[in-house]
């Protein structure tokens, strides 16, 4: 049943705990506890609005930041992912694999937003030996939902 | 200009929803619920493998039968899946969606006389198919009490000696209804005793939603012998543009079959073909999650339909739902006709499936939840004006 809760939320986080139960042929009830369970064992983390700021008339630029760090002896990358992480205007850090150590990406206001927290915050942190920015032009998918995506019914009215 | 026509051509029934086709396509705020047909894309790793086919050019005829390479997957396919053995070489025939096995599998079995038993309601083309083939279409009605399923009474007093053929639609459209292992089981005793042969169109198997899934009356005791199994891509894969379906039996058949189709069609697309491969080596989580998707939209509209207290049996298989209006006082075309008119949400009338479908709607669940809830919420206030 998890399984099926998740990945319908995954979709949609508004949908009503009645649908959501009816939708997967369980009780409310069960739903609804199963629910409040992940979200106190941190499976469900949050429930967040996937919007495509583009369309707005409000400015954002968004970035992805290649970081190389040196890791801290007996605490590996995690205190300096802290470091970084806490930073609201951080929007996900991940720990890579190669190339580089951890992946920001980062949300800002204005191009100069962005240059200035990594010039000024994210540079001058002692472990962090190289950073290289990329600015995101376009969003054409994100979190799996193609943004500009055309939603016409295509098919004929009527098929046998 | 005497004899321009066939009589037999003339003498088929027309297809009888035209005149809400001519309706729904003038009222543009109008939401279908009647379209047979799934709603996703094909998925994209398969649409590749078509576009990357044309780049290749691989723009020529295949084999009359197919791709062996694609009657190869098929065959590892049912044989994974429904658990039947077939030749990849002389036992599958690759076709143009599944209407077309239908249709060569009668014209190769048929002599003229000879009586097919098609349950109904059903899908449209088997009586028309049968007859151009010049066989006696005997009709079952199926009844809602049985949950639209077919029992072994049924089947045996239609048998006559001249049956040849018993079409065994499920999962069925437009009911929705499926035949569980011990529905076919039932059966099996009287097929065999009368030597009838079946004509089982499983083109929704993959859409069924019981626990232990569709079963193939091929694969069952002594009736690979005596069964064609038409299935294809259009449903479970979302590709019905494609056109591709294939059938599966005895080499005797096939080779006849294969015979008109050469004739008259040549071979099936060759994209297609070239798509399907891939959809069977890499299109299995697309199937399941296609399906999940069907069923909660299933399971939304049996209880809507509960909580409006319209009469519906619990579906278990295709994308269709579909409810009693009897309480009503209309027929279903009046209902549909009215539906539309007043609420503009357009239904199948049961009566397109045969005469059996009276008092009954075909509502297909192949749109998305917002459409769904929309048109419920219409249907819910029509009828709760007819109270």
């Amino acid at each position: 049943m998890r399984e099926q809760i998740l990945r319908v939320l995954e979709k949609n986080s508004r949908i009503g705990v009645d649908e959501l139960a009816i939708r997967i042929g369980a009780t409310e009830i069960d739903v609804a506890n199963e629910i409040k369970a992940m979200e106190e064992e941190g499976v469900i983390c949050g429930y967040h609005t996937l919007i495509d700021w583009e369309k707005t008339s409000i400015e954002t630029v968004s970035a992805l930041i290649e970081v190389t760090v040196t890791p801290q002896r007996g605490q590996g990358f995690d205190v300096i992912a802290e470091r970084i992480y806490n930073y609201p205007e951080v929007q996900a850090v991940y720990l890579m694999s190669s190339g580089y150590d951890l992946l920001v990406n980062m949300e800002g206001k204005t191009l100069k937003e962005v240059a200035s927290f990594v010039s000024d915050k994210l540079s001058t942190l002692d472990s962090v030996v190289g950073t290289a920015t990329h600015f995101v032009l376009k969003k054409y998918k994100d979190h799996g939902t193609i943004l500009a995506k055309k939603n016409k019914d295509e098919r004929e009215k009527f098929v046998l | 200009m005497r004899d321009l026509l066939s009589k037999t051509t003339v003498a088929l029934k027309p297809s009888g929803i035209r005149k809400f086709f001519d309706v729904v396509s003038e009222m543009p705020d109008a939401i279908s619920l009647g379209v047979g047909e799934p709603d996703f894309d094909t998925p994209w790793h398969i649409r590749e493998e078509g576009i990357f086919s044309l780049e290749k050019g691989r723009t020529f005829y295949t084999s009359n039968s197919g791709l062996m390479d694609l009657r190869k997957e098929i065959a590892a396919y049912i044989g994974r899946k429904y658990n039947v053995e077939y030749k990849p070489n002389e036992e599958i025939l690759i076709t143009v969606g599944g209407s077309e096995g239908i249709d060569m599998a009668f014209r190769a079995m048929i002599n003229p006389g000879d009586e097919v038993i098609i349950p109904q309601p059903s899908y449209v083309s088997y009586e028309p198919c049968a007859r151009l083939a010049g066989a006696t279409p005997v009709i079952i009605d199926l009844k809602a009490e049985n949950d639209f399923r077919l029992t072994a009474e049924e089947l045996k007093a239609a048998i006559t000696d001249k049956t040849k053929i018993l079409v065994l639609p499920f999962p069925n459209n437009p009911t929705g209804a499926v035949m569980e292992l011990k529905d076919l089981e039932a059966l099996l005793p009287i097929i065999i005793e009368n030597d009838i042969y079946v004509l089982s169109d499983e083109i929704y198997a993959e859409l069924t939603y019981t626990d232990s899934g569709h079963v193939s009356i091929a694969s069952l005791p002594g009736m690979k012998e005596r069964t064609i199994l038409i299935n294809g891509f259009s449903k479970a894969y979302a590709m019905t543009g494609w056109r591709l379906g294939y059938a599966c039996g005895p080499k005797e058949i096939i080779s006849q079959m294969t015979k008109i189709h050469q004739y008259a069609i040549m071979c099936a697309p060759t994209t297609s073909q070239y798509a399907a491969i891939e959809a069977l080596r890499n299109g299995d989580d697309d199937v399941a999650e296609m399906r999940d998707a069907y069923n909660q939209r299933r399971r939304f509209l049996i209880n809507t339909f509960k909580r409006l207290d319209l009469p519906c049996f619990e579906p278990f298989g295709a994308f269709y739902i579909f409810p009693c209006i009897k309480k009503f006082g209309m027929t279903s075309d009046e209902f549909a006709t009215r539906l539309l008119m007043e609420e503009k949400v357009a239904v199948v009338p049961g009566t397109a499936f045969g005469d059996s479908g009276e008092g009954f709607l075909r509502i297909s669940y192949a749109y998305s939840m917002e459409a769904l809830k929309e048109a419920l919420g219409r249907i819910e206030s029509f009828i709760s004006r007819l109270q």
